[in-house]
């Protein structure tokens, strides 16, 4: 019988496999960061054990990095002892890191792949749950705890019992305005938050192979949110065309070496998966959030639901708490809530592809009275990008805050946060209770809704915008 | 990881039960970038009242913890064992302890015995009458041994032959040196490096 993606690169990476036992993977890539290594690093220094491979590991700082004035000391003790321990912990083992201020800093997950270190077959670990980004390239990549990081240091691999695998098939054409982010809200609003545990989920179909790798990257992204241990899509000419020329990418008879093997990166025909879900692209339309978790989810179009009309007590009683929280009334349309904060950023949707998406659509417009956005790259590379093709100047003349890159208000462990009872539009990919500082309430969205709500200042789409707000003719 | 084959020690008998891990060790002490330095922020909350058996001159020094049932509850955070390890206890007796902490605990070499509530109790009664009196955590013949008690335990086989030689899950995995070195030496030179060779 013919293997599915996922076996294929696990069967390549078994080191060891014996009866009873978890298989032994080896581990190609290693990525960190300063809040779940530090732990790891002390156990090694306590047991006397080096890094064993320093060639297939790299550090950068992002969760808790300010985005204005980096050039300062950070202010919350908290956090400088963080990026302060890593740098440390960096400098004691040998550890290539990209620390605040250098050129390849940024959020872990849009640093990998821009650097040409992700790529197709490989297995990517690092202690962050949204590893599953990397999946994108047709890469085994998952979060991992602590004690894994730990374990993933001294040793290149871990133990792991394999996972189910799970098609979910797109087909047809997405319409015009629906973006990955959308579809990727819609598959979890329909699988479900626990939809996916256990399994690692592949997306394909026509719809995903027409995606880009930024689009491909939302969405394998947010795997994690369906519950699911890792998403991956296969690599195809995207694929190759994405990493060509990359820094860390194969050259010469390795690039063709690796593009033969990447080939072989398919799903046969015969493979069978434990569990297939089909969606139907052209049925979709931009999709947003409404509730406290990302599989609340609705089009824009509708209206907030009424817990009454859920079946199931759990979820009636999960949709009760979260209008509360969210400060939403049953049956309101999703159009009429207005927001106070936008937020275009994170691994999710804050690559370059992201911010050209929102700046077109703010481009000669404002920013609503009483609407802050913040506009914040994923990497410092995505934003001398942005910069270079005068994305931020858009953004300031529409009356958006230009920022540093790093996680930012993704999780607010940085000074950028939602005040108690403030509502945001965001690009990121939690709507938790306070993830976005105590009290926050946050709308998950596309880049291209986020834009558009800004402008209007209510959860809007750029459709919306055709004869509400025209735009102010350049040099006027 | 440190080995554990038998232990001898003084005793803190703690009559309480459903002791969370919160308790153990508060979640404001989880912003630290150690797994050393825990050992203040143990039952923090309790060891403010001067009274609390931590306390007391008598316990000082004491390496077996006898708790209540239910013991590690709550959150999955590693940092309670940390903190028990880091204050010198190597063992917890208790009746029934959660199962996230269990795991945690013997992943770290710290000895969590399950008896039952009558002989935990017993020698609770015992410590409290005596403060000096021994406690003995056998591991290879899986037995309590004070005066006047003598008690069998179970442990898995694994989780037993793990503690017994100090085999933490990366010591185990070193075992397996020959294959990792043999898979590092085929893998294709396309394979991307962070660092120039
Ligand atoms: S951007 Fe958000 S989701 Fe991504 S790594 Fe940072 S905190 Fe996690």
């Amino acid at each position: 019988m013919g293997r599915t993606l996922a076996e294929k690169v696990w069967d390549d990476h078994v080191v060891r496999r014996a009866e009873g036992e978890p298989d032994l993977l080896f581990i190609d890539l290693h990525l960190l960061h300063e809040v779940t290594s530090p732990q790891a690093f002390d156990g090694l220094r306590q047991n006397g054990r080096p890094v064993r491979r320093l060639d297939l590991t790299i550090a950068t700082e992002d969760h808790n990095t300010p985005t204005i004035d980096i050039d300062k000391p950070i202010a919350d003790p908290v956090s400088r002892a963080q990026l302060e321990t890593l740098r440390k912990n960096c400098a004691e083992f040998g550890v290539r890191l990209h620390p605040l201020g250098d050129v390849e800093q940024g959020v872990v997950h849009v640093v990998g792949p821009q650097l040409g270190l992700t790529q197709p077959g490989m297995t990517v670990v690092c202690g962050d749950s949204h590893t599953s980004t990397h999946g994108a390239f047709g890469a085994l990549a998952f979060g991992i705890g602590t004690s894994q990081v730990e374990h993933v240091l001294a040793t290149q691999t871990l133990p792991l019992a394999r996972p189910k695998t799970m098609a979910i098939t797109v087909e047809g054409e997405l319409p015009d305005g629906v973006t990955a982010k959308d579809l990727i809200l819609a598959i979890i609003a329909r699988i479900g938050t626990g939809g996916g545990q256990g399994y690692i989920l592949e997306y394909r179909g026509s719809a995903i192979e027409k995606l880009s790798m930024e689009a491909r990257m939302t969405i394998c992204n947010m795997s994690i949110e369906a519950g699911a241990r890792a998403g991956m899509i296969a690599p195809d000419e995207t694929t190759f065309a994405y990493l060509e020329g990359r820094a860390h990418a194969p050259e010469g008879e390795d690039w063709d070496a690796a593009v033969a093997y990447w080939k072989t990166l398919r799903t046969d025909d015969d493979a069978e998966f434990d569990a297939e879900v089909v969606i139907d692209a052209a049925a979709l339309s931009p999709f947003v959030t409404w509730g406290t978790n990302p599989g609340q989810g609705a089009p824009l179009s509708a209206h907030v639901p009424d817990p009454a009309s859920y079946e199931d007590a759990s979820e009636r009683l999960a949709a009760e708490k979260a209008l509360e929280y969210m400060g939403l009334e049953a049956g309101q349309p999703l159009r009429s809530i207005n927001v106070d904060t936008v937020f275009v950023g994170s691994c999710t949707n804050g690559r370059i592809e992201d911010l050209r998406a929102a700046a077109a659509i703010v481009e000669g417009r404002k920013v609503a009275d009483g609407v802050r956005m913040l506009v914040v790259p994923g990497s410092a590379r995505v934003g001398l990008q942005a910069v270079s093709e005068g994305l931020d100047v858009v953004f300031k003349e529409a009356g958006a805050e230009w920022r540093h890159a790093g996680c930012s208000m993704c999780l607010g462990m940085n000074p950028d946060q939602l005040a108690p009872g403030e509502r945001s539009a965001s690009t990121s990919n939690r709507n938790f209770e306070g993830r976005q500082g105590k009290g926050g309430r946050t709308h998950l969205v596309s880049p291209q809704v986020a834009a558009a709500t800004a402008v209007l200042g209510h959860l809007a789409s750029p459709a919306d915008l055709s004869d509400a707000e025209t735009r102010t003719p350049a040099g006027v | 990881m440190e080995a554990f084959t038998t232990h001898t020690g003084r005793a803190v008998p703690l009559r309480r039960s459903n002791v969370d891990t919160d308790q153990i060790i508060p979640a404001h002490w989880l912003k630290k970038v150690t797994r050393d330095g825990f050992e203040d922020g143990l039952f923090e909350a309790w060891r403010k009242d001067a009274e609390f058996i931590l306390n007391r001159p008598e316990r000082q020094g004491a390496s077996v913890l006898v708790a209540g049932p239910d013991f590690g509850t709550g959150s999955s955070r590693e940092h309670a064992v940390w903190a028990l390890q880091n204050y010198g206890f190597k063992t917890v007796i208790s009746s029934r302890f959660a199962d996230i902490f269990r795991g945690n605990s013997l992943k770290n070499g710290l000895l969590t015995v399950v008896l039952d509530q009558k002989t935990v109790e017993a020698l609770q009664d015992l410590s409290e009458k005596d403060p000096q009196a021994e406690i003995t955590v056998d591991l290879e013949a899986r037995e309590v041994r004070a005066e006047g008690i003598t008690a069998s335990f179970e442990l898995d086989e694994n989780s037993r032959w793990r503690l017994l030689n100090g085999l933490d899950d990366i010591s185990i995995t070193l075992r397996n040196e020959g294959d990792i070195a043999a898979y590092e030496a085929k893998r294709p030179s396309y394979k991307p490096r962070t660092l120039p060779v």
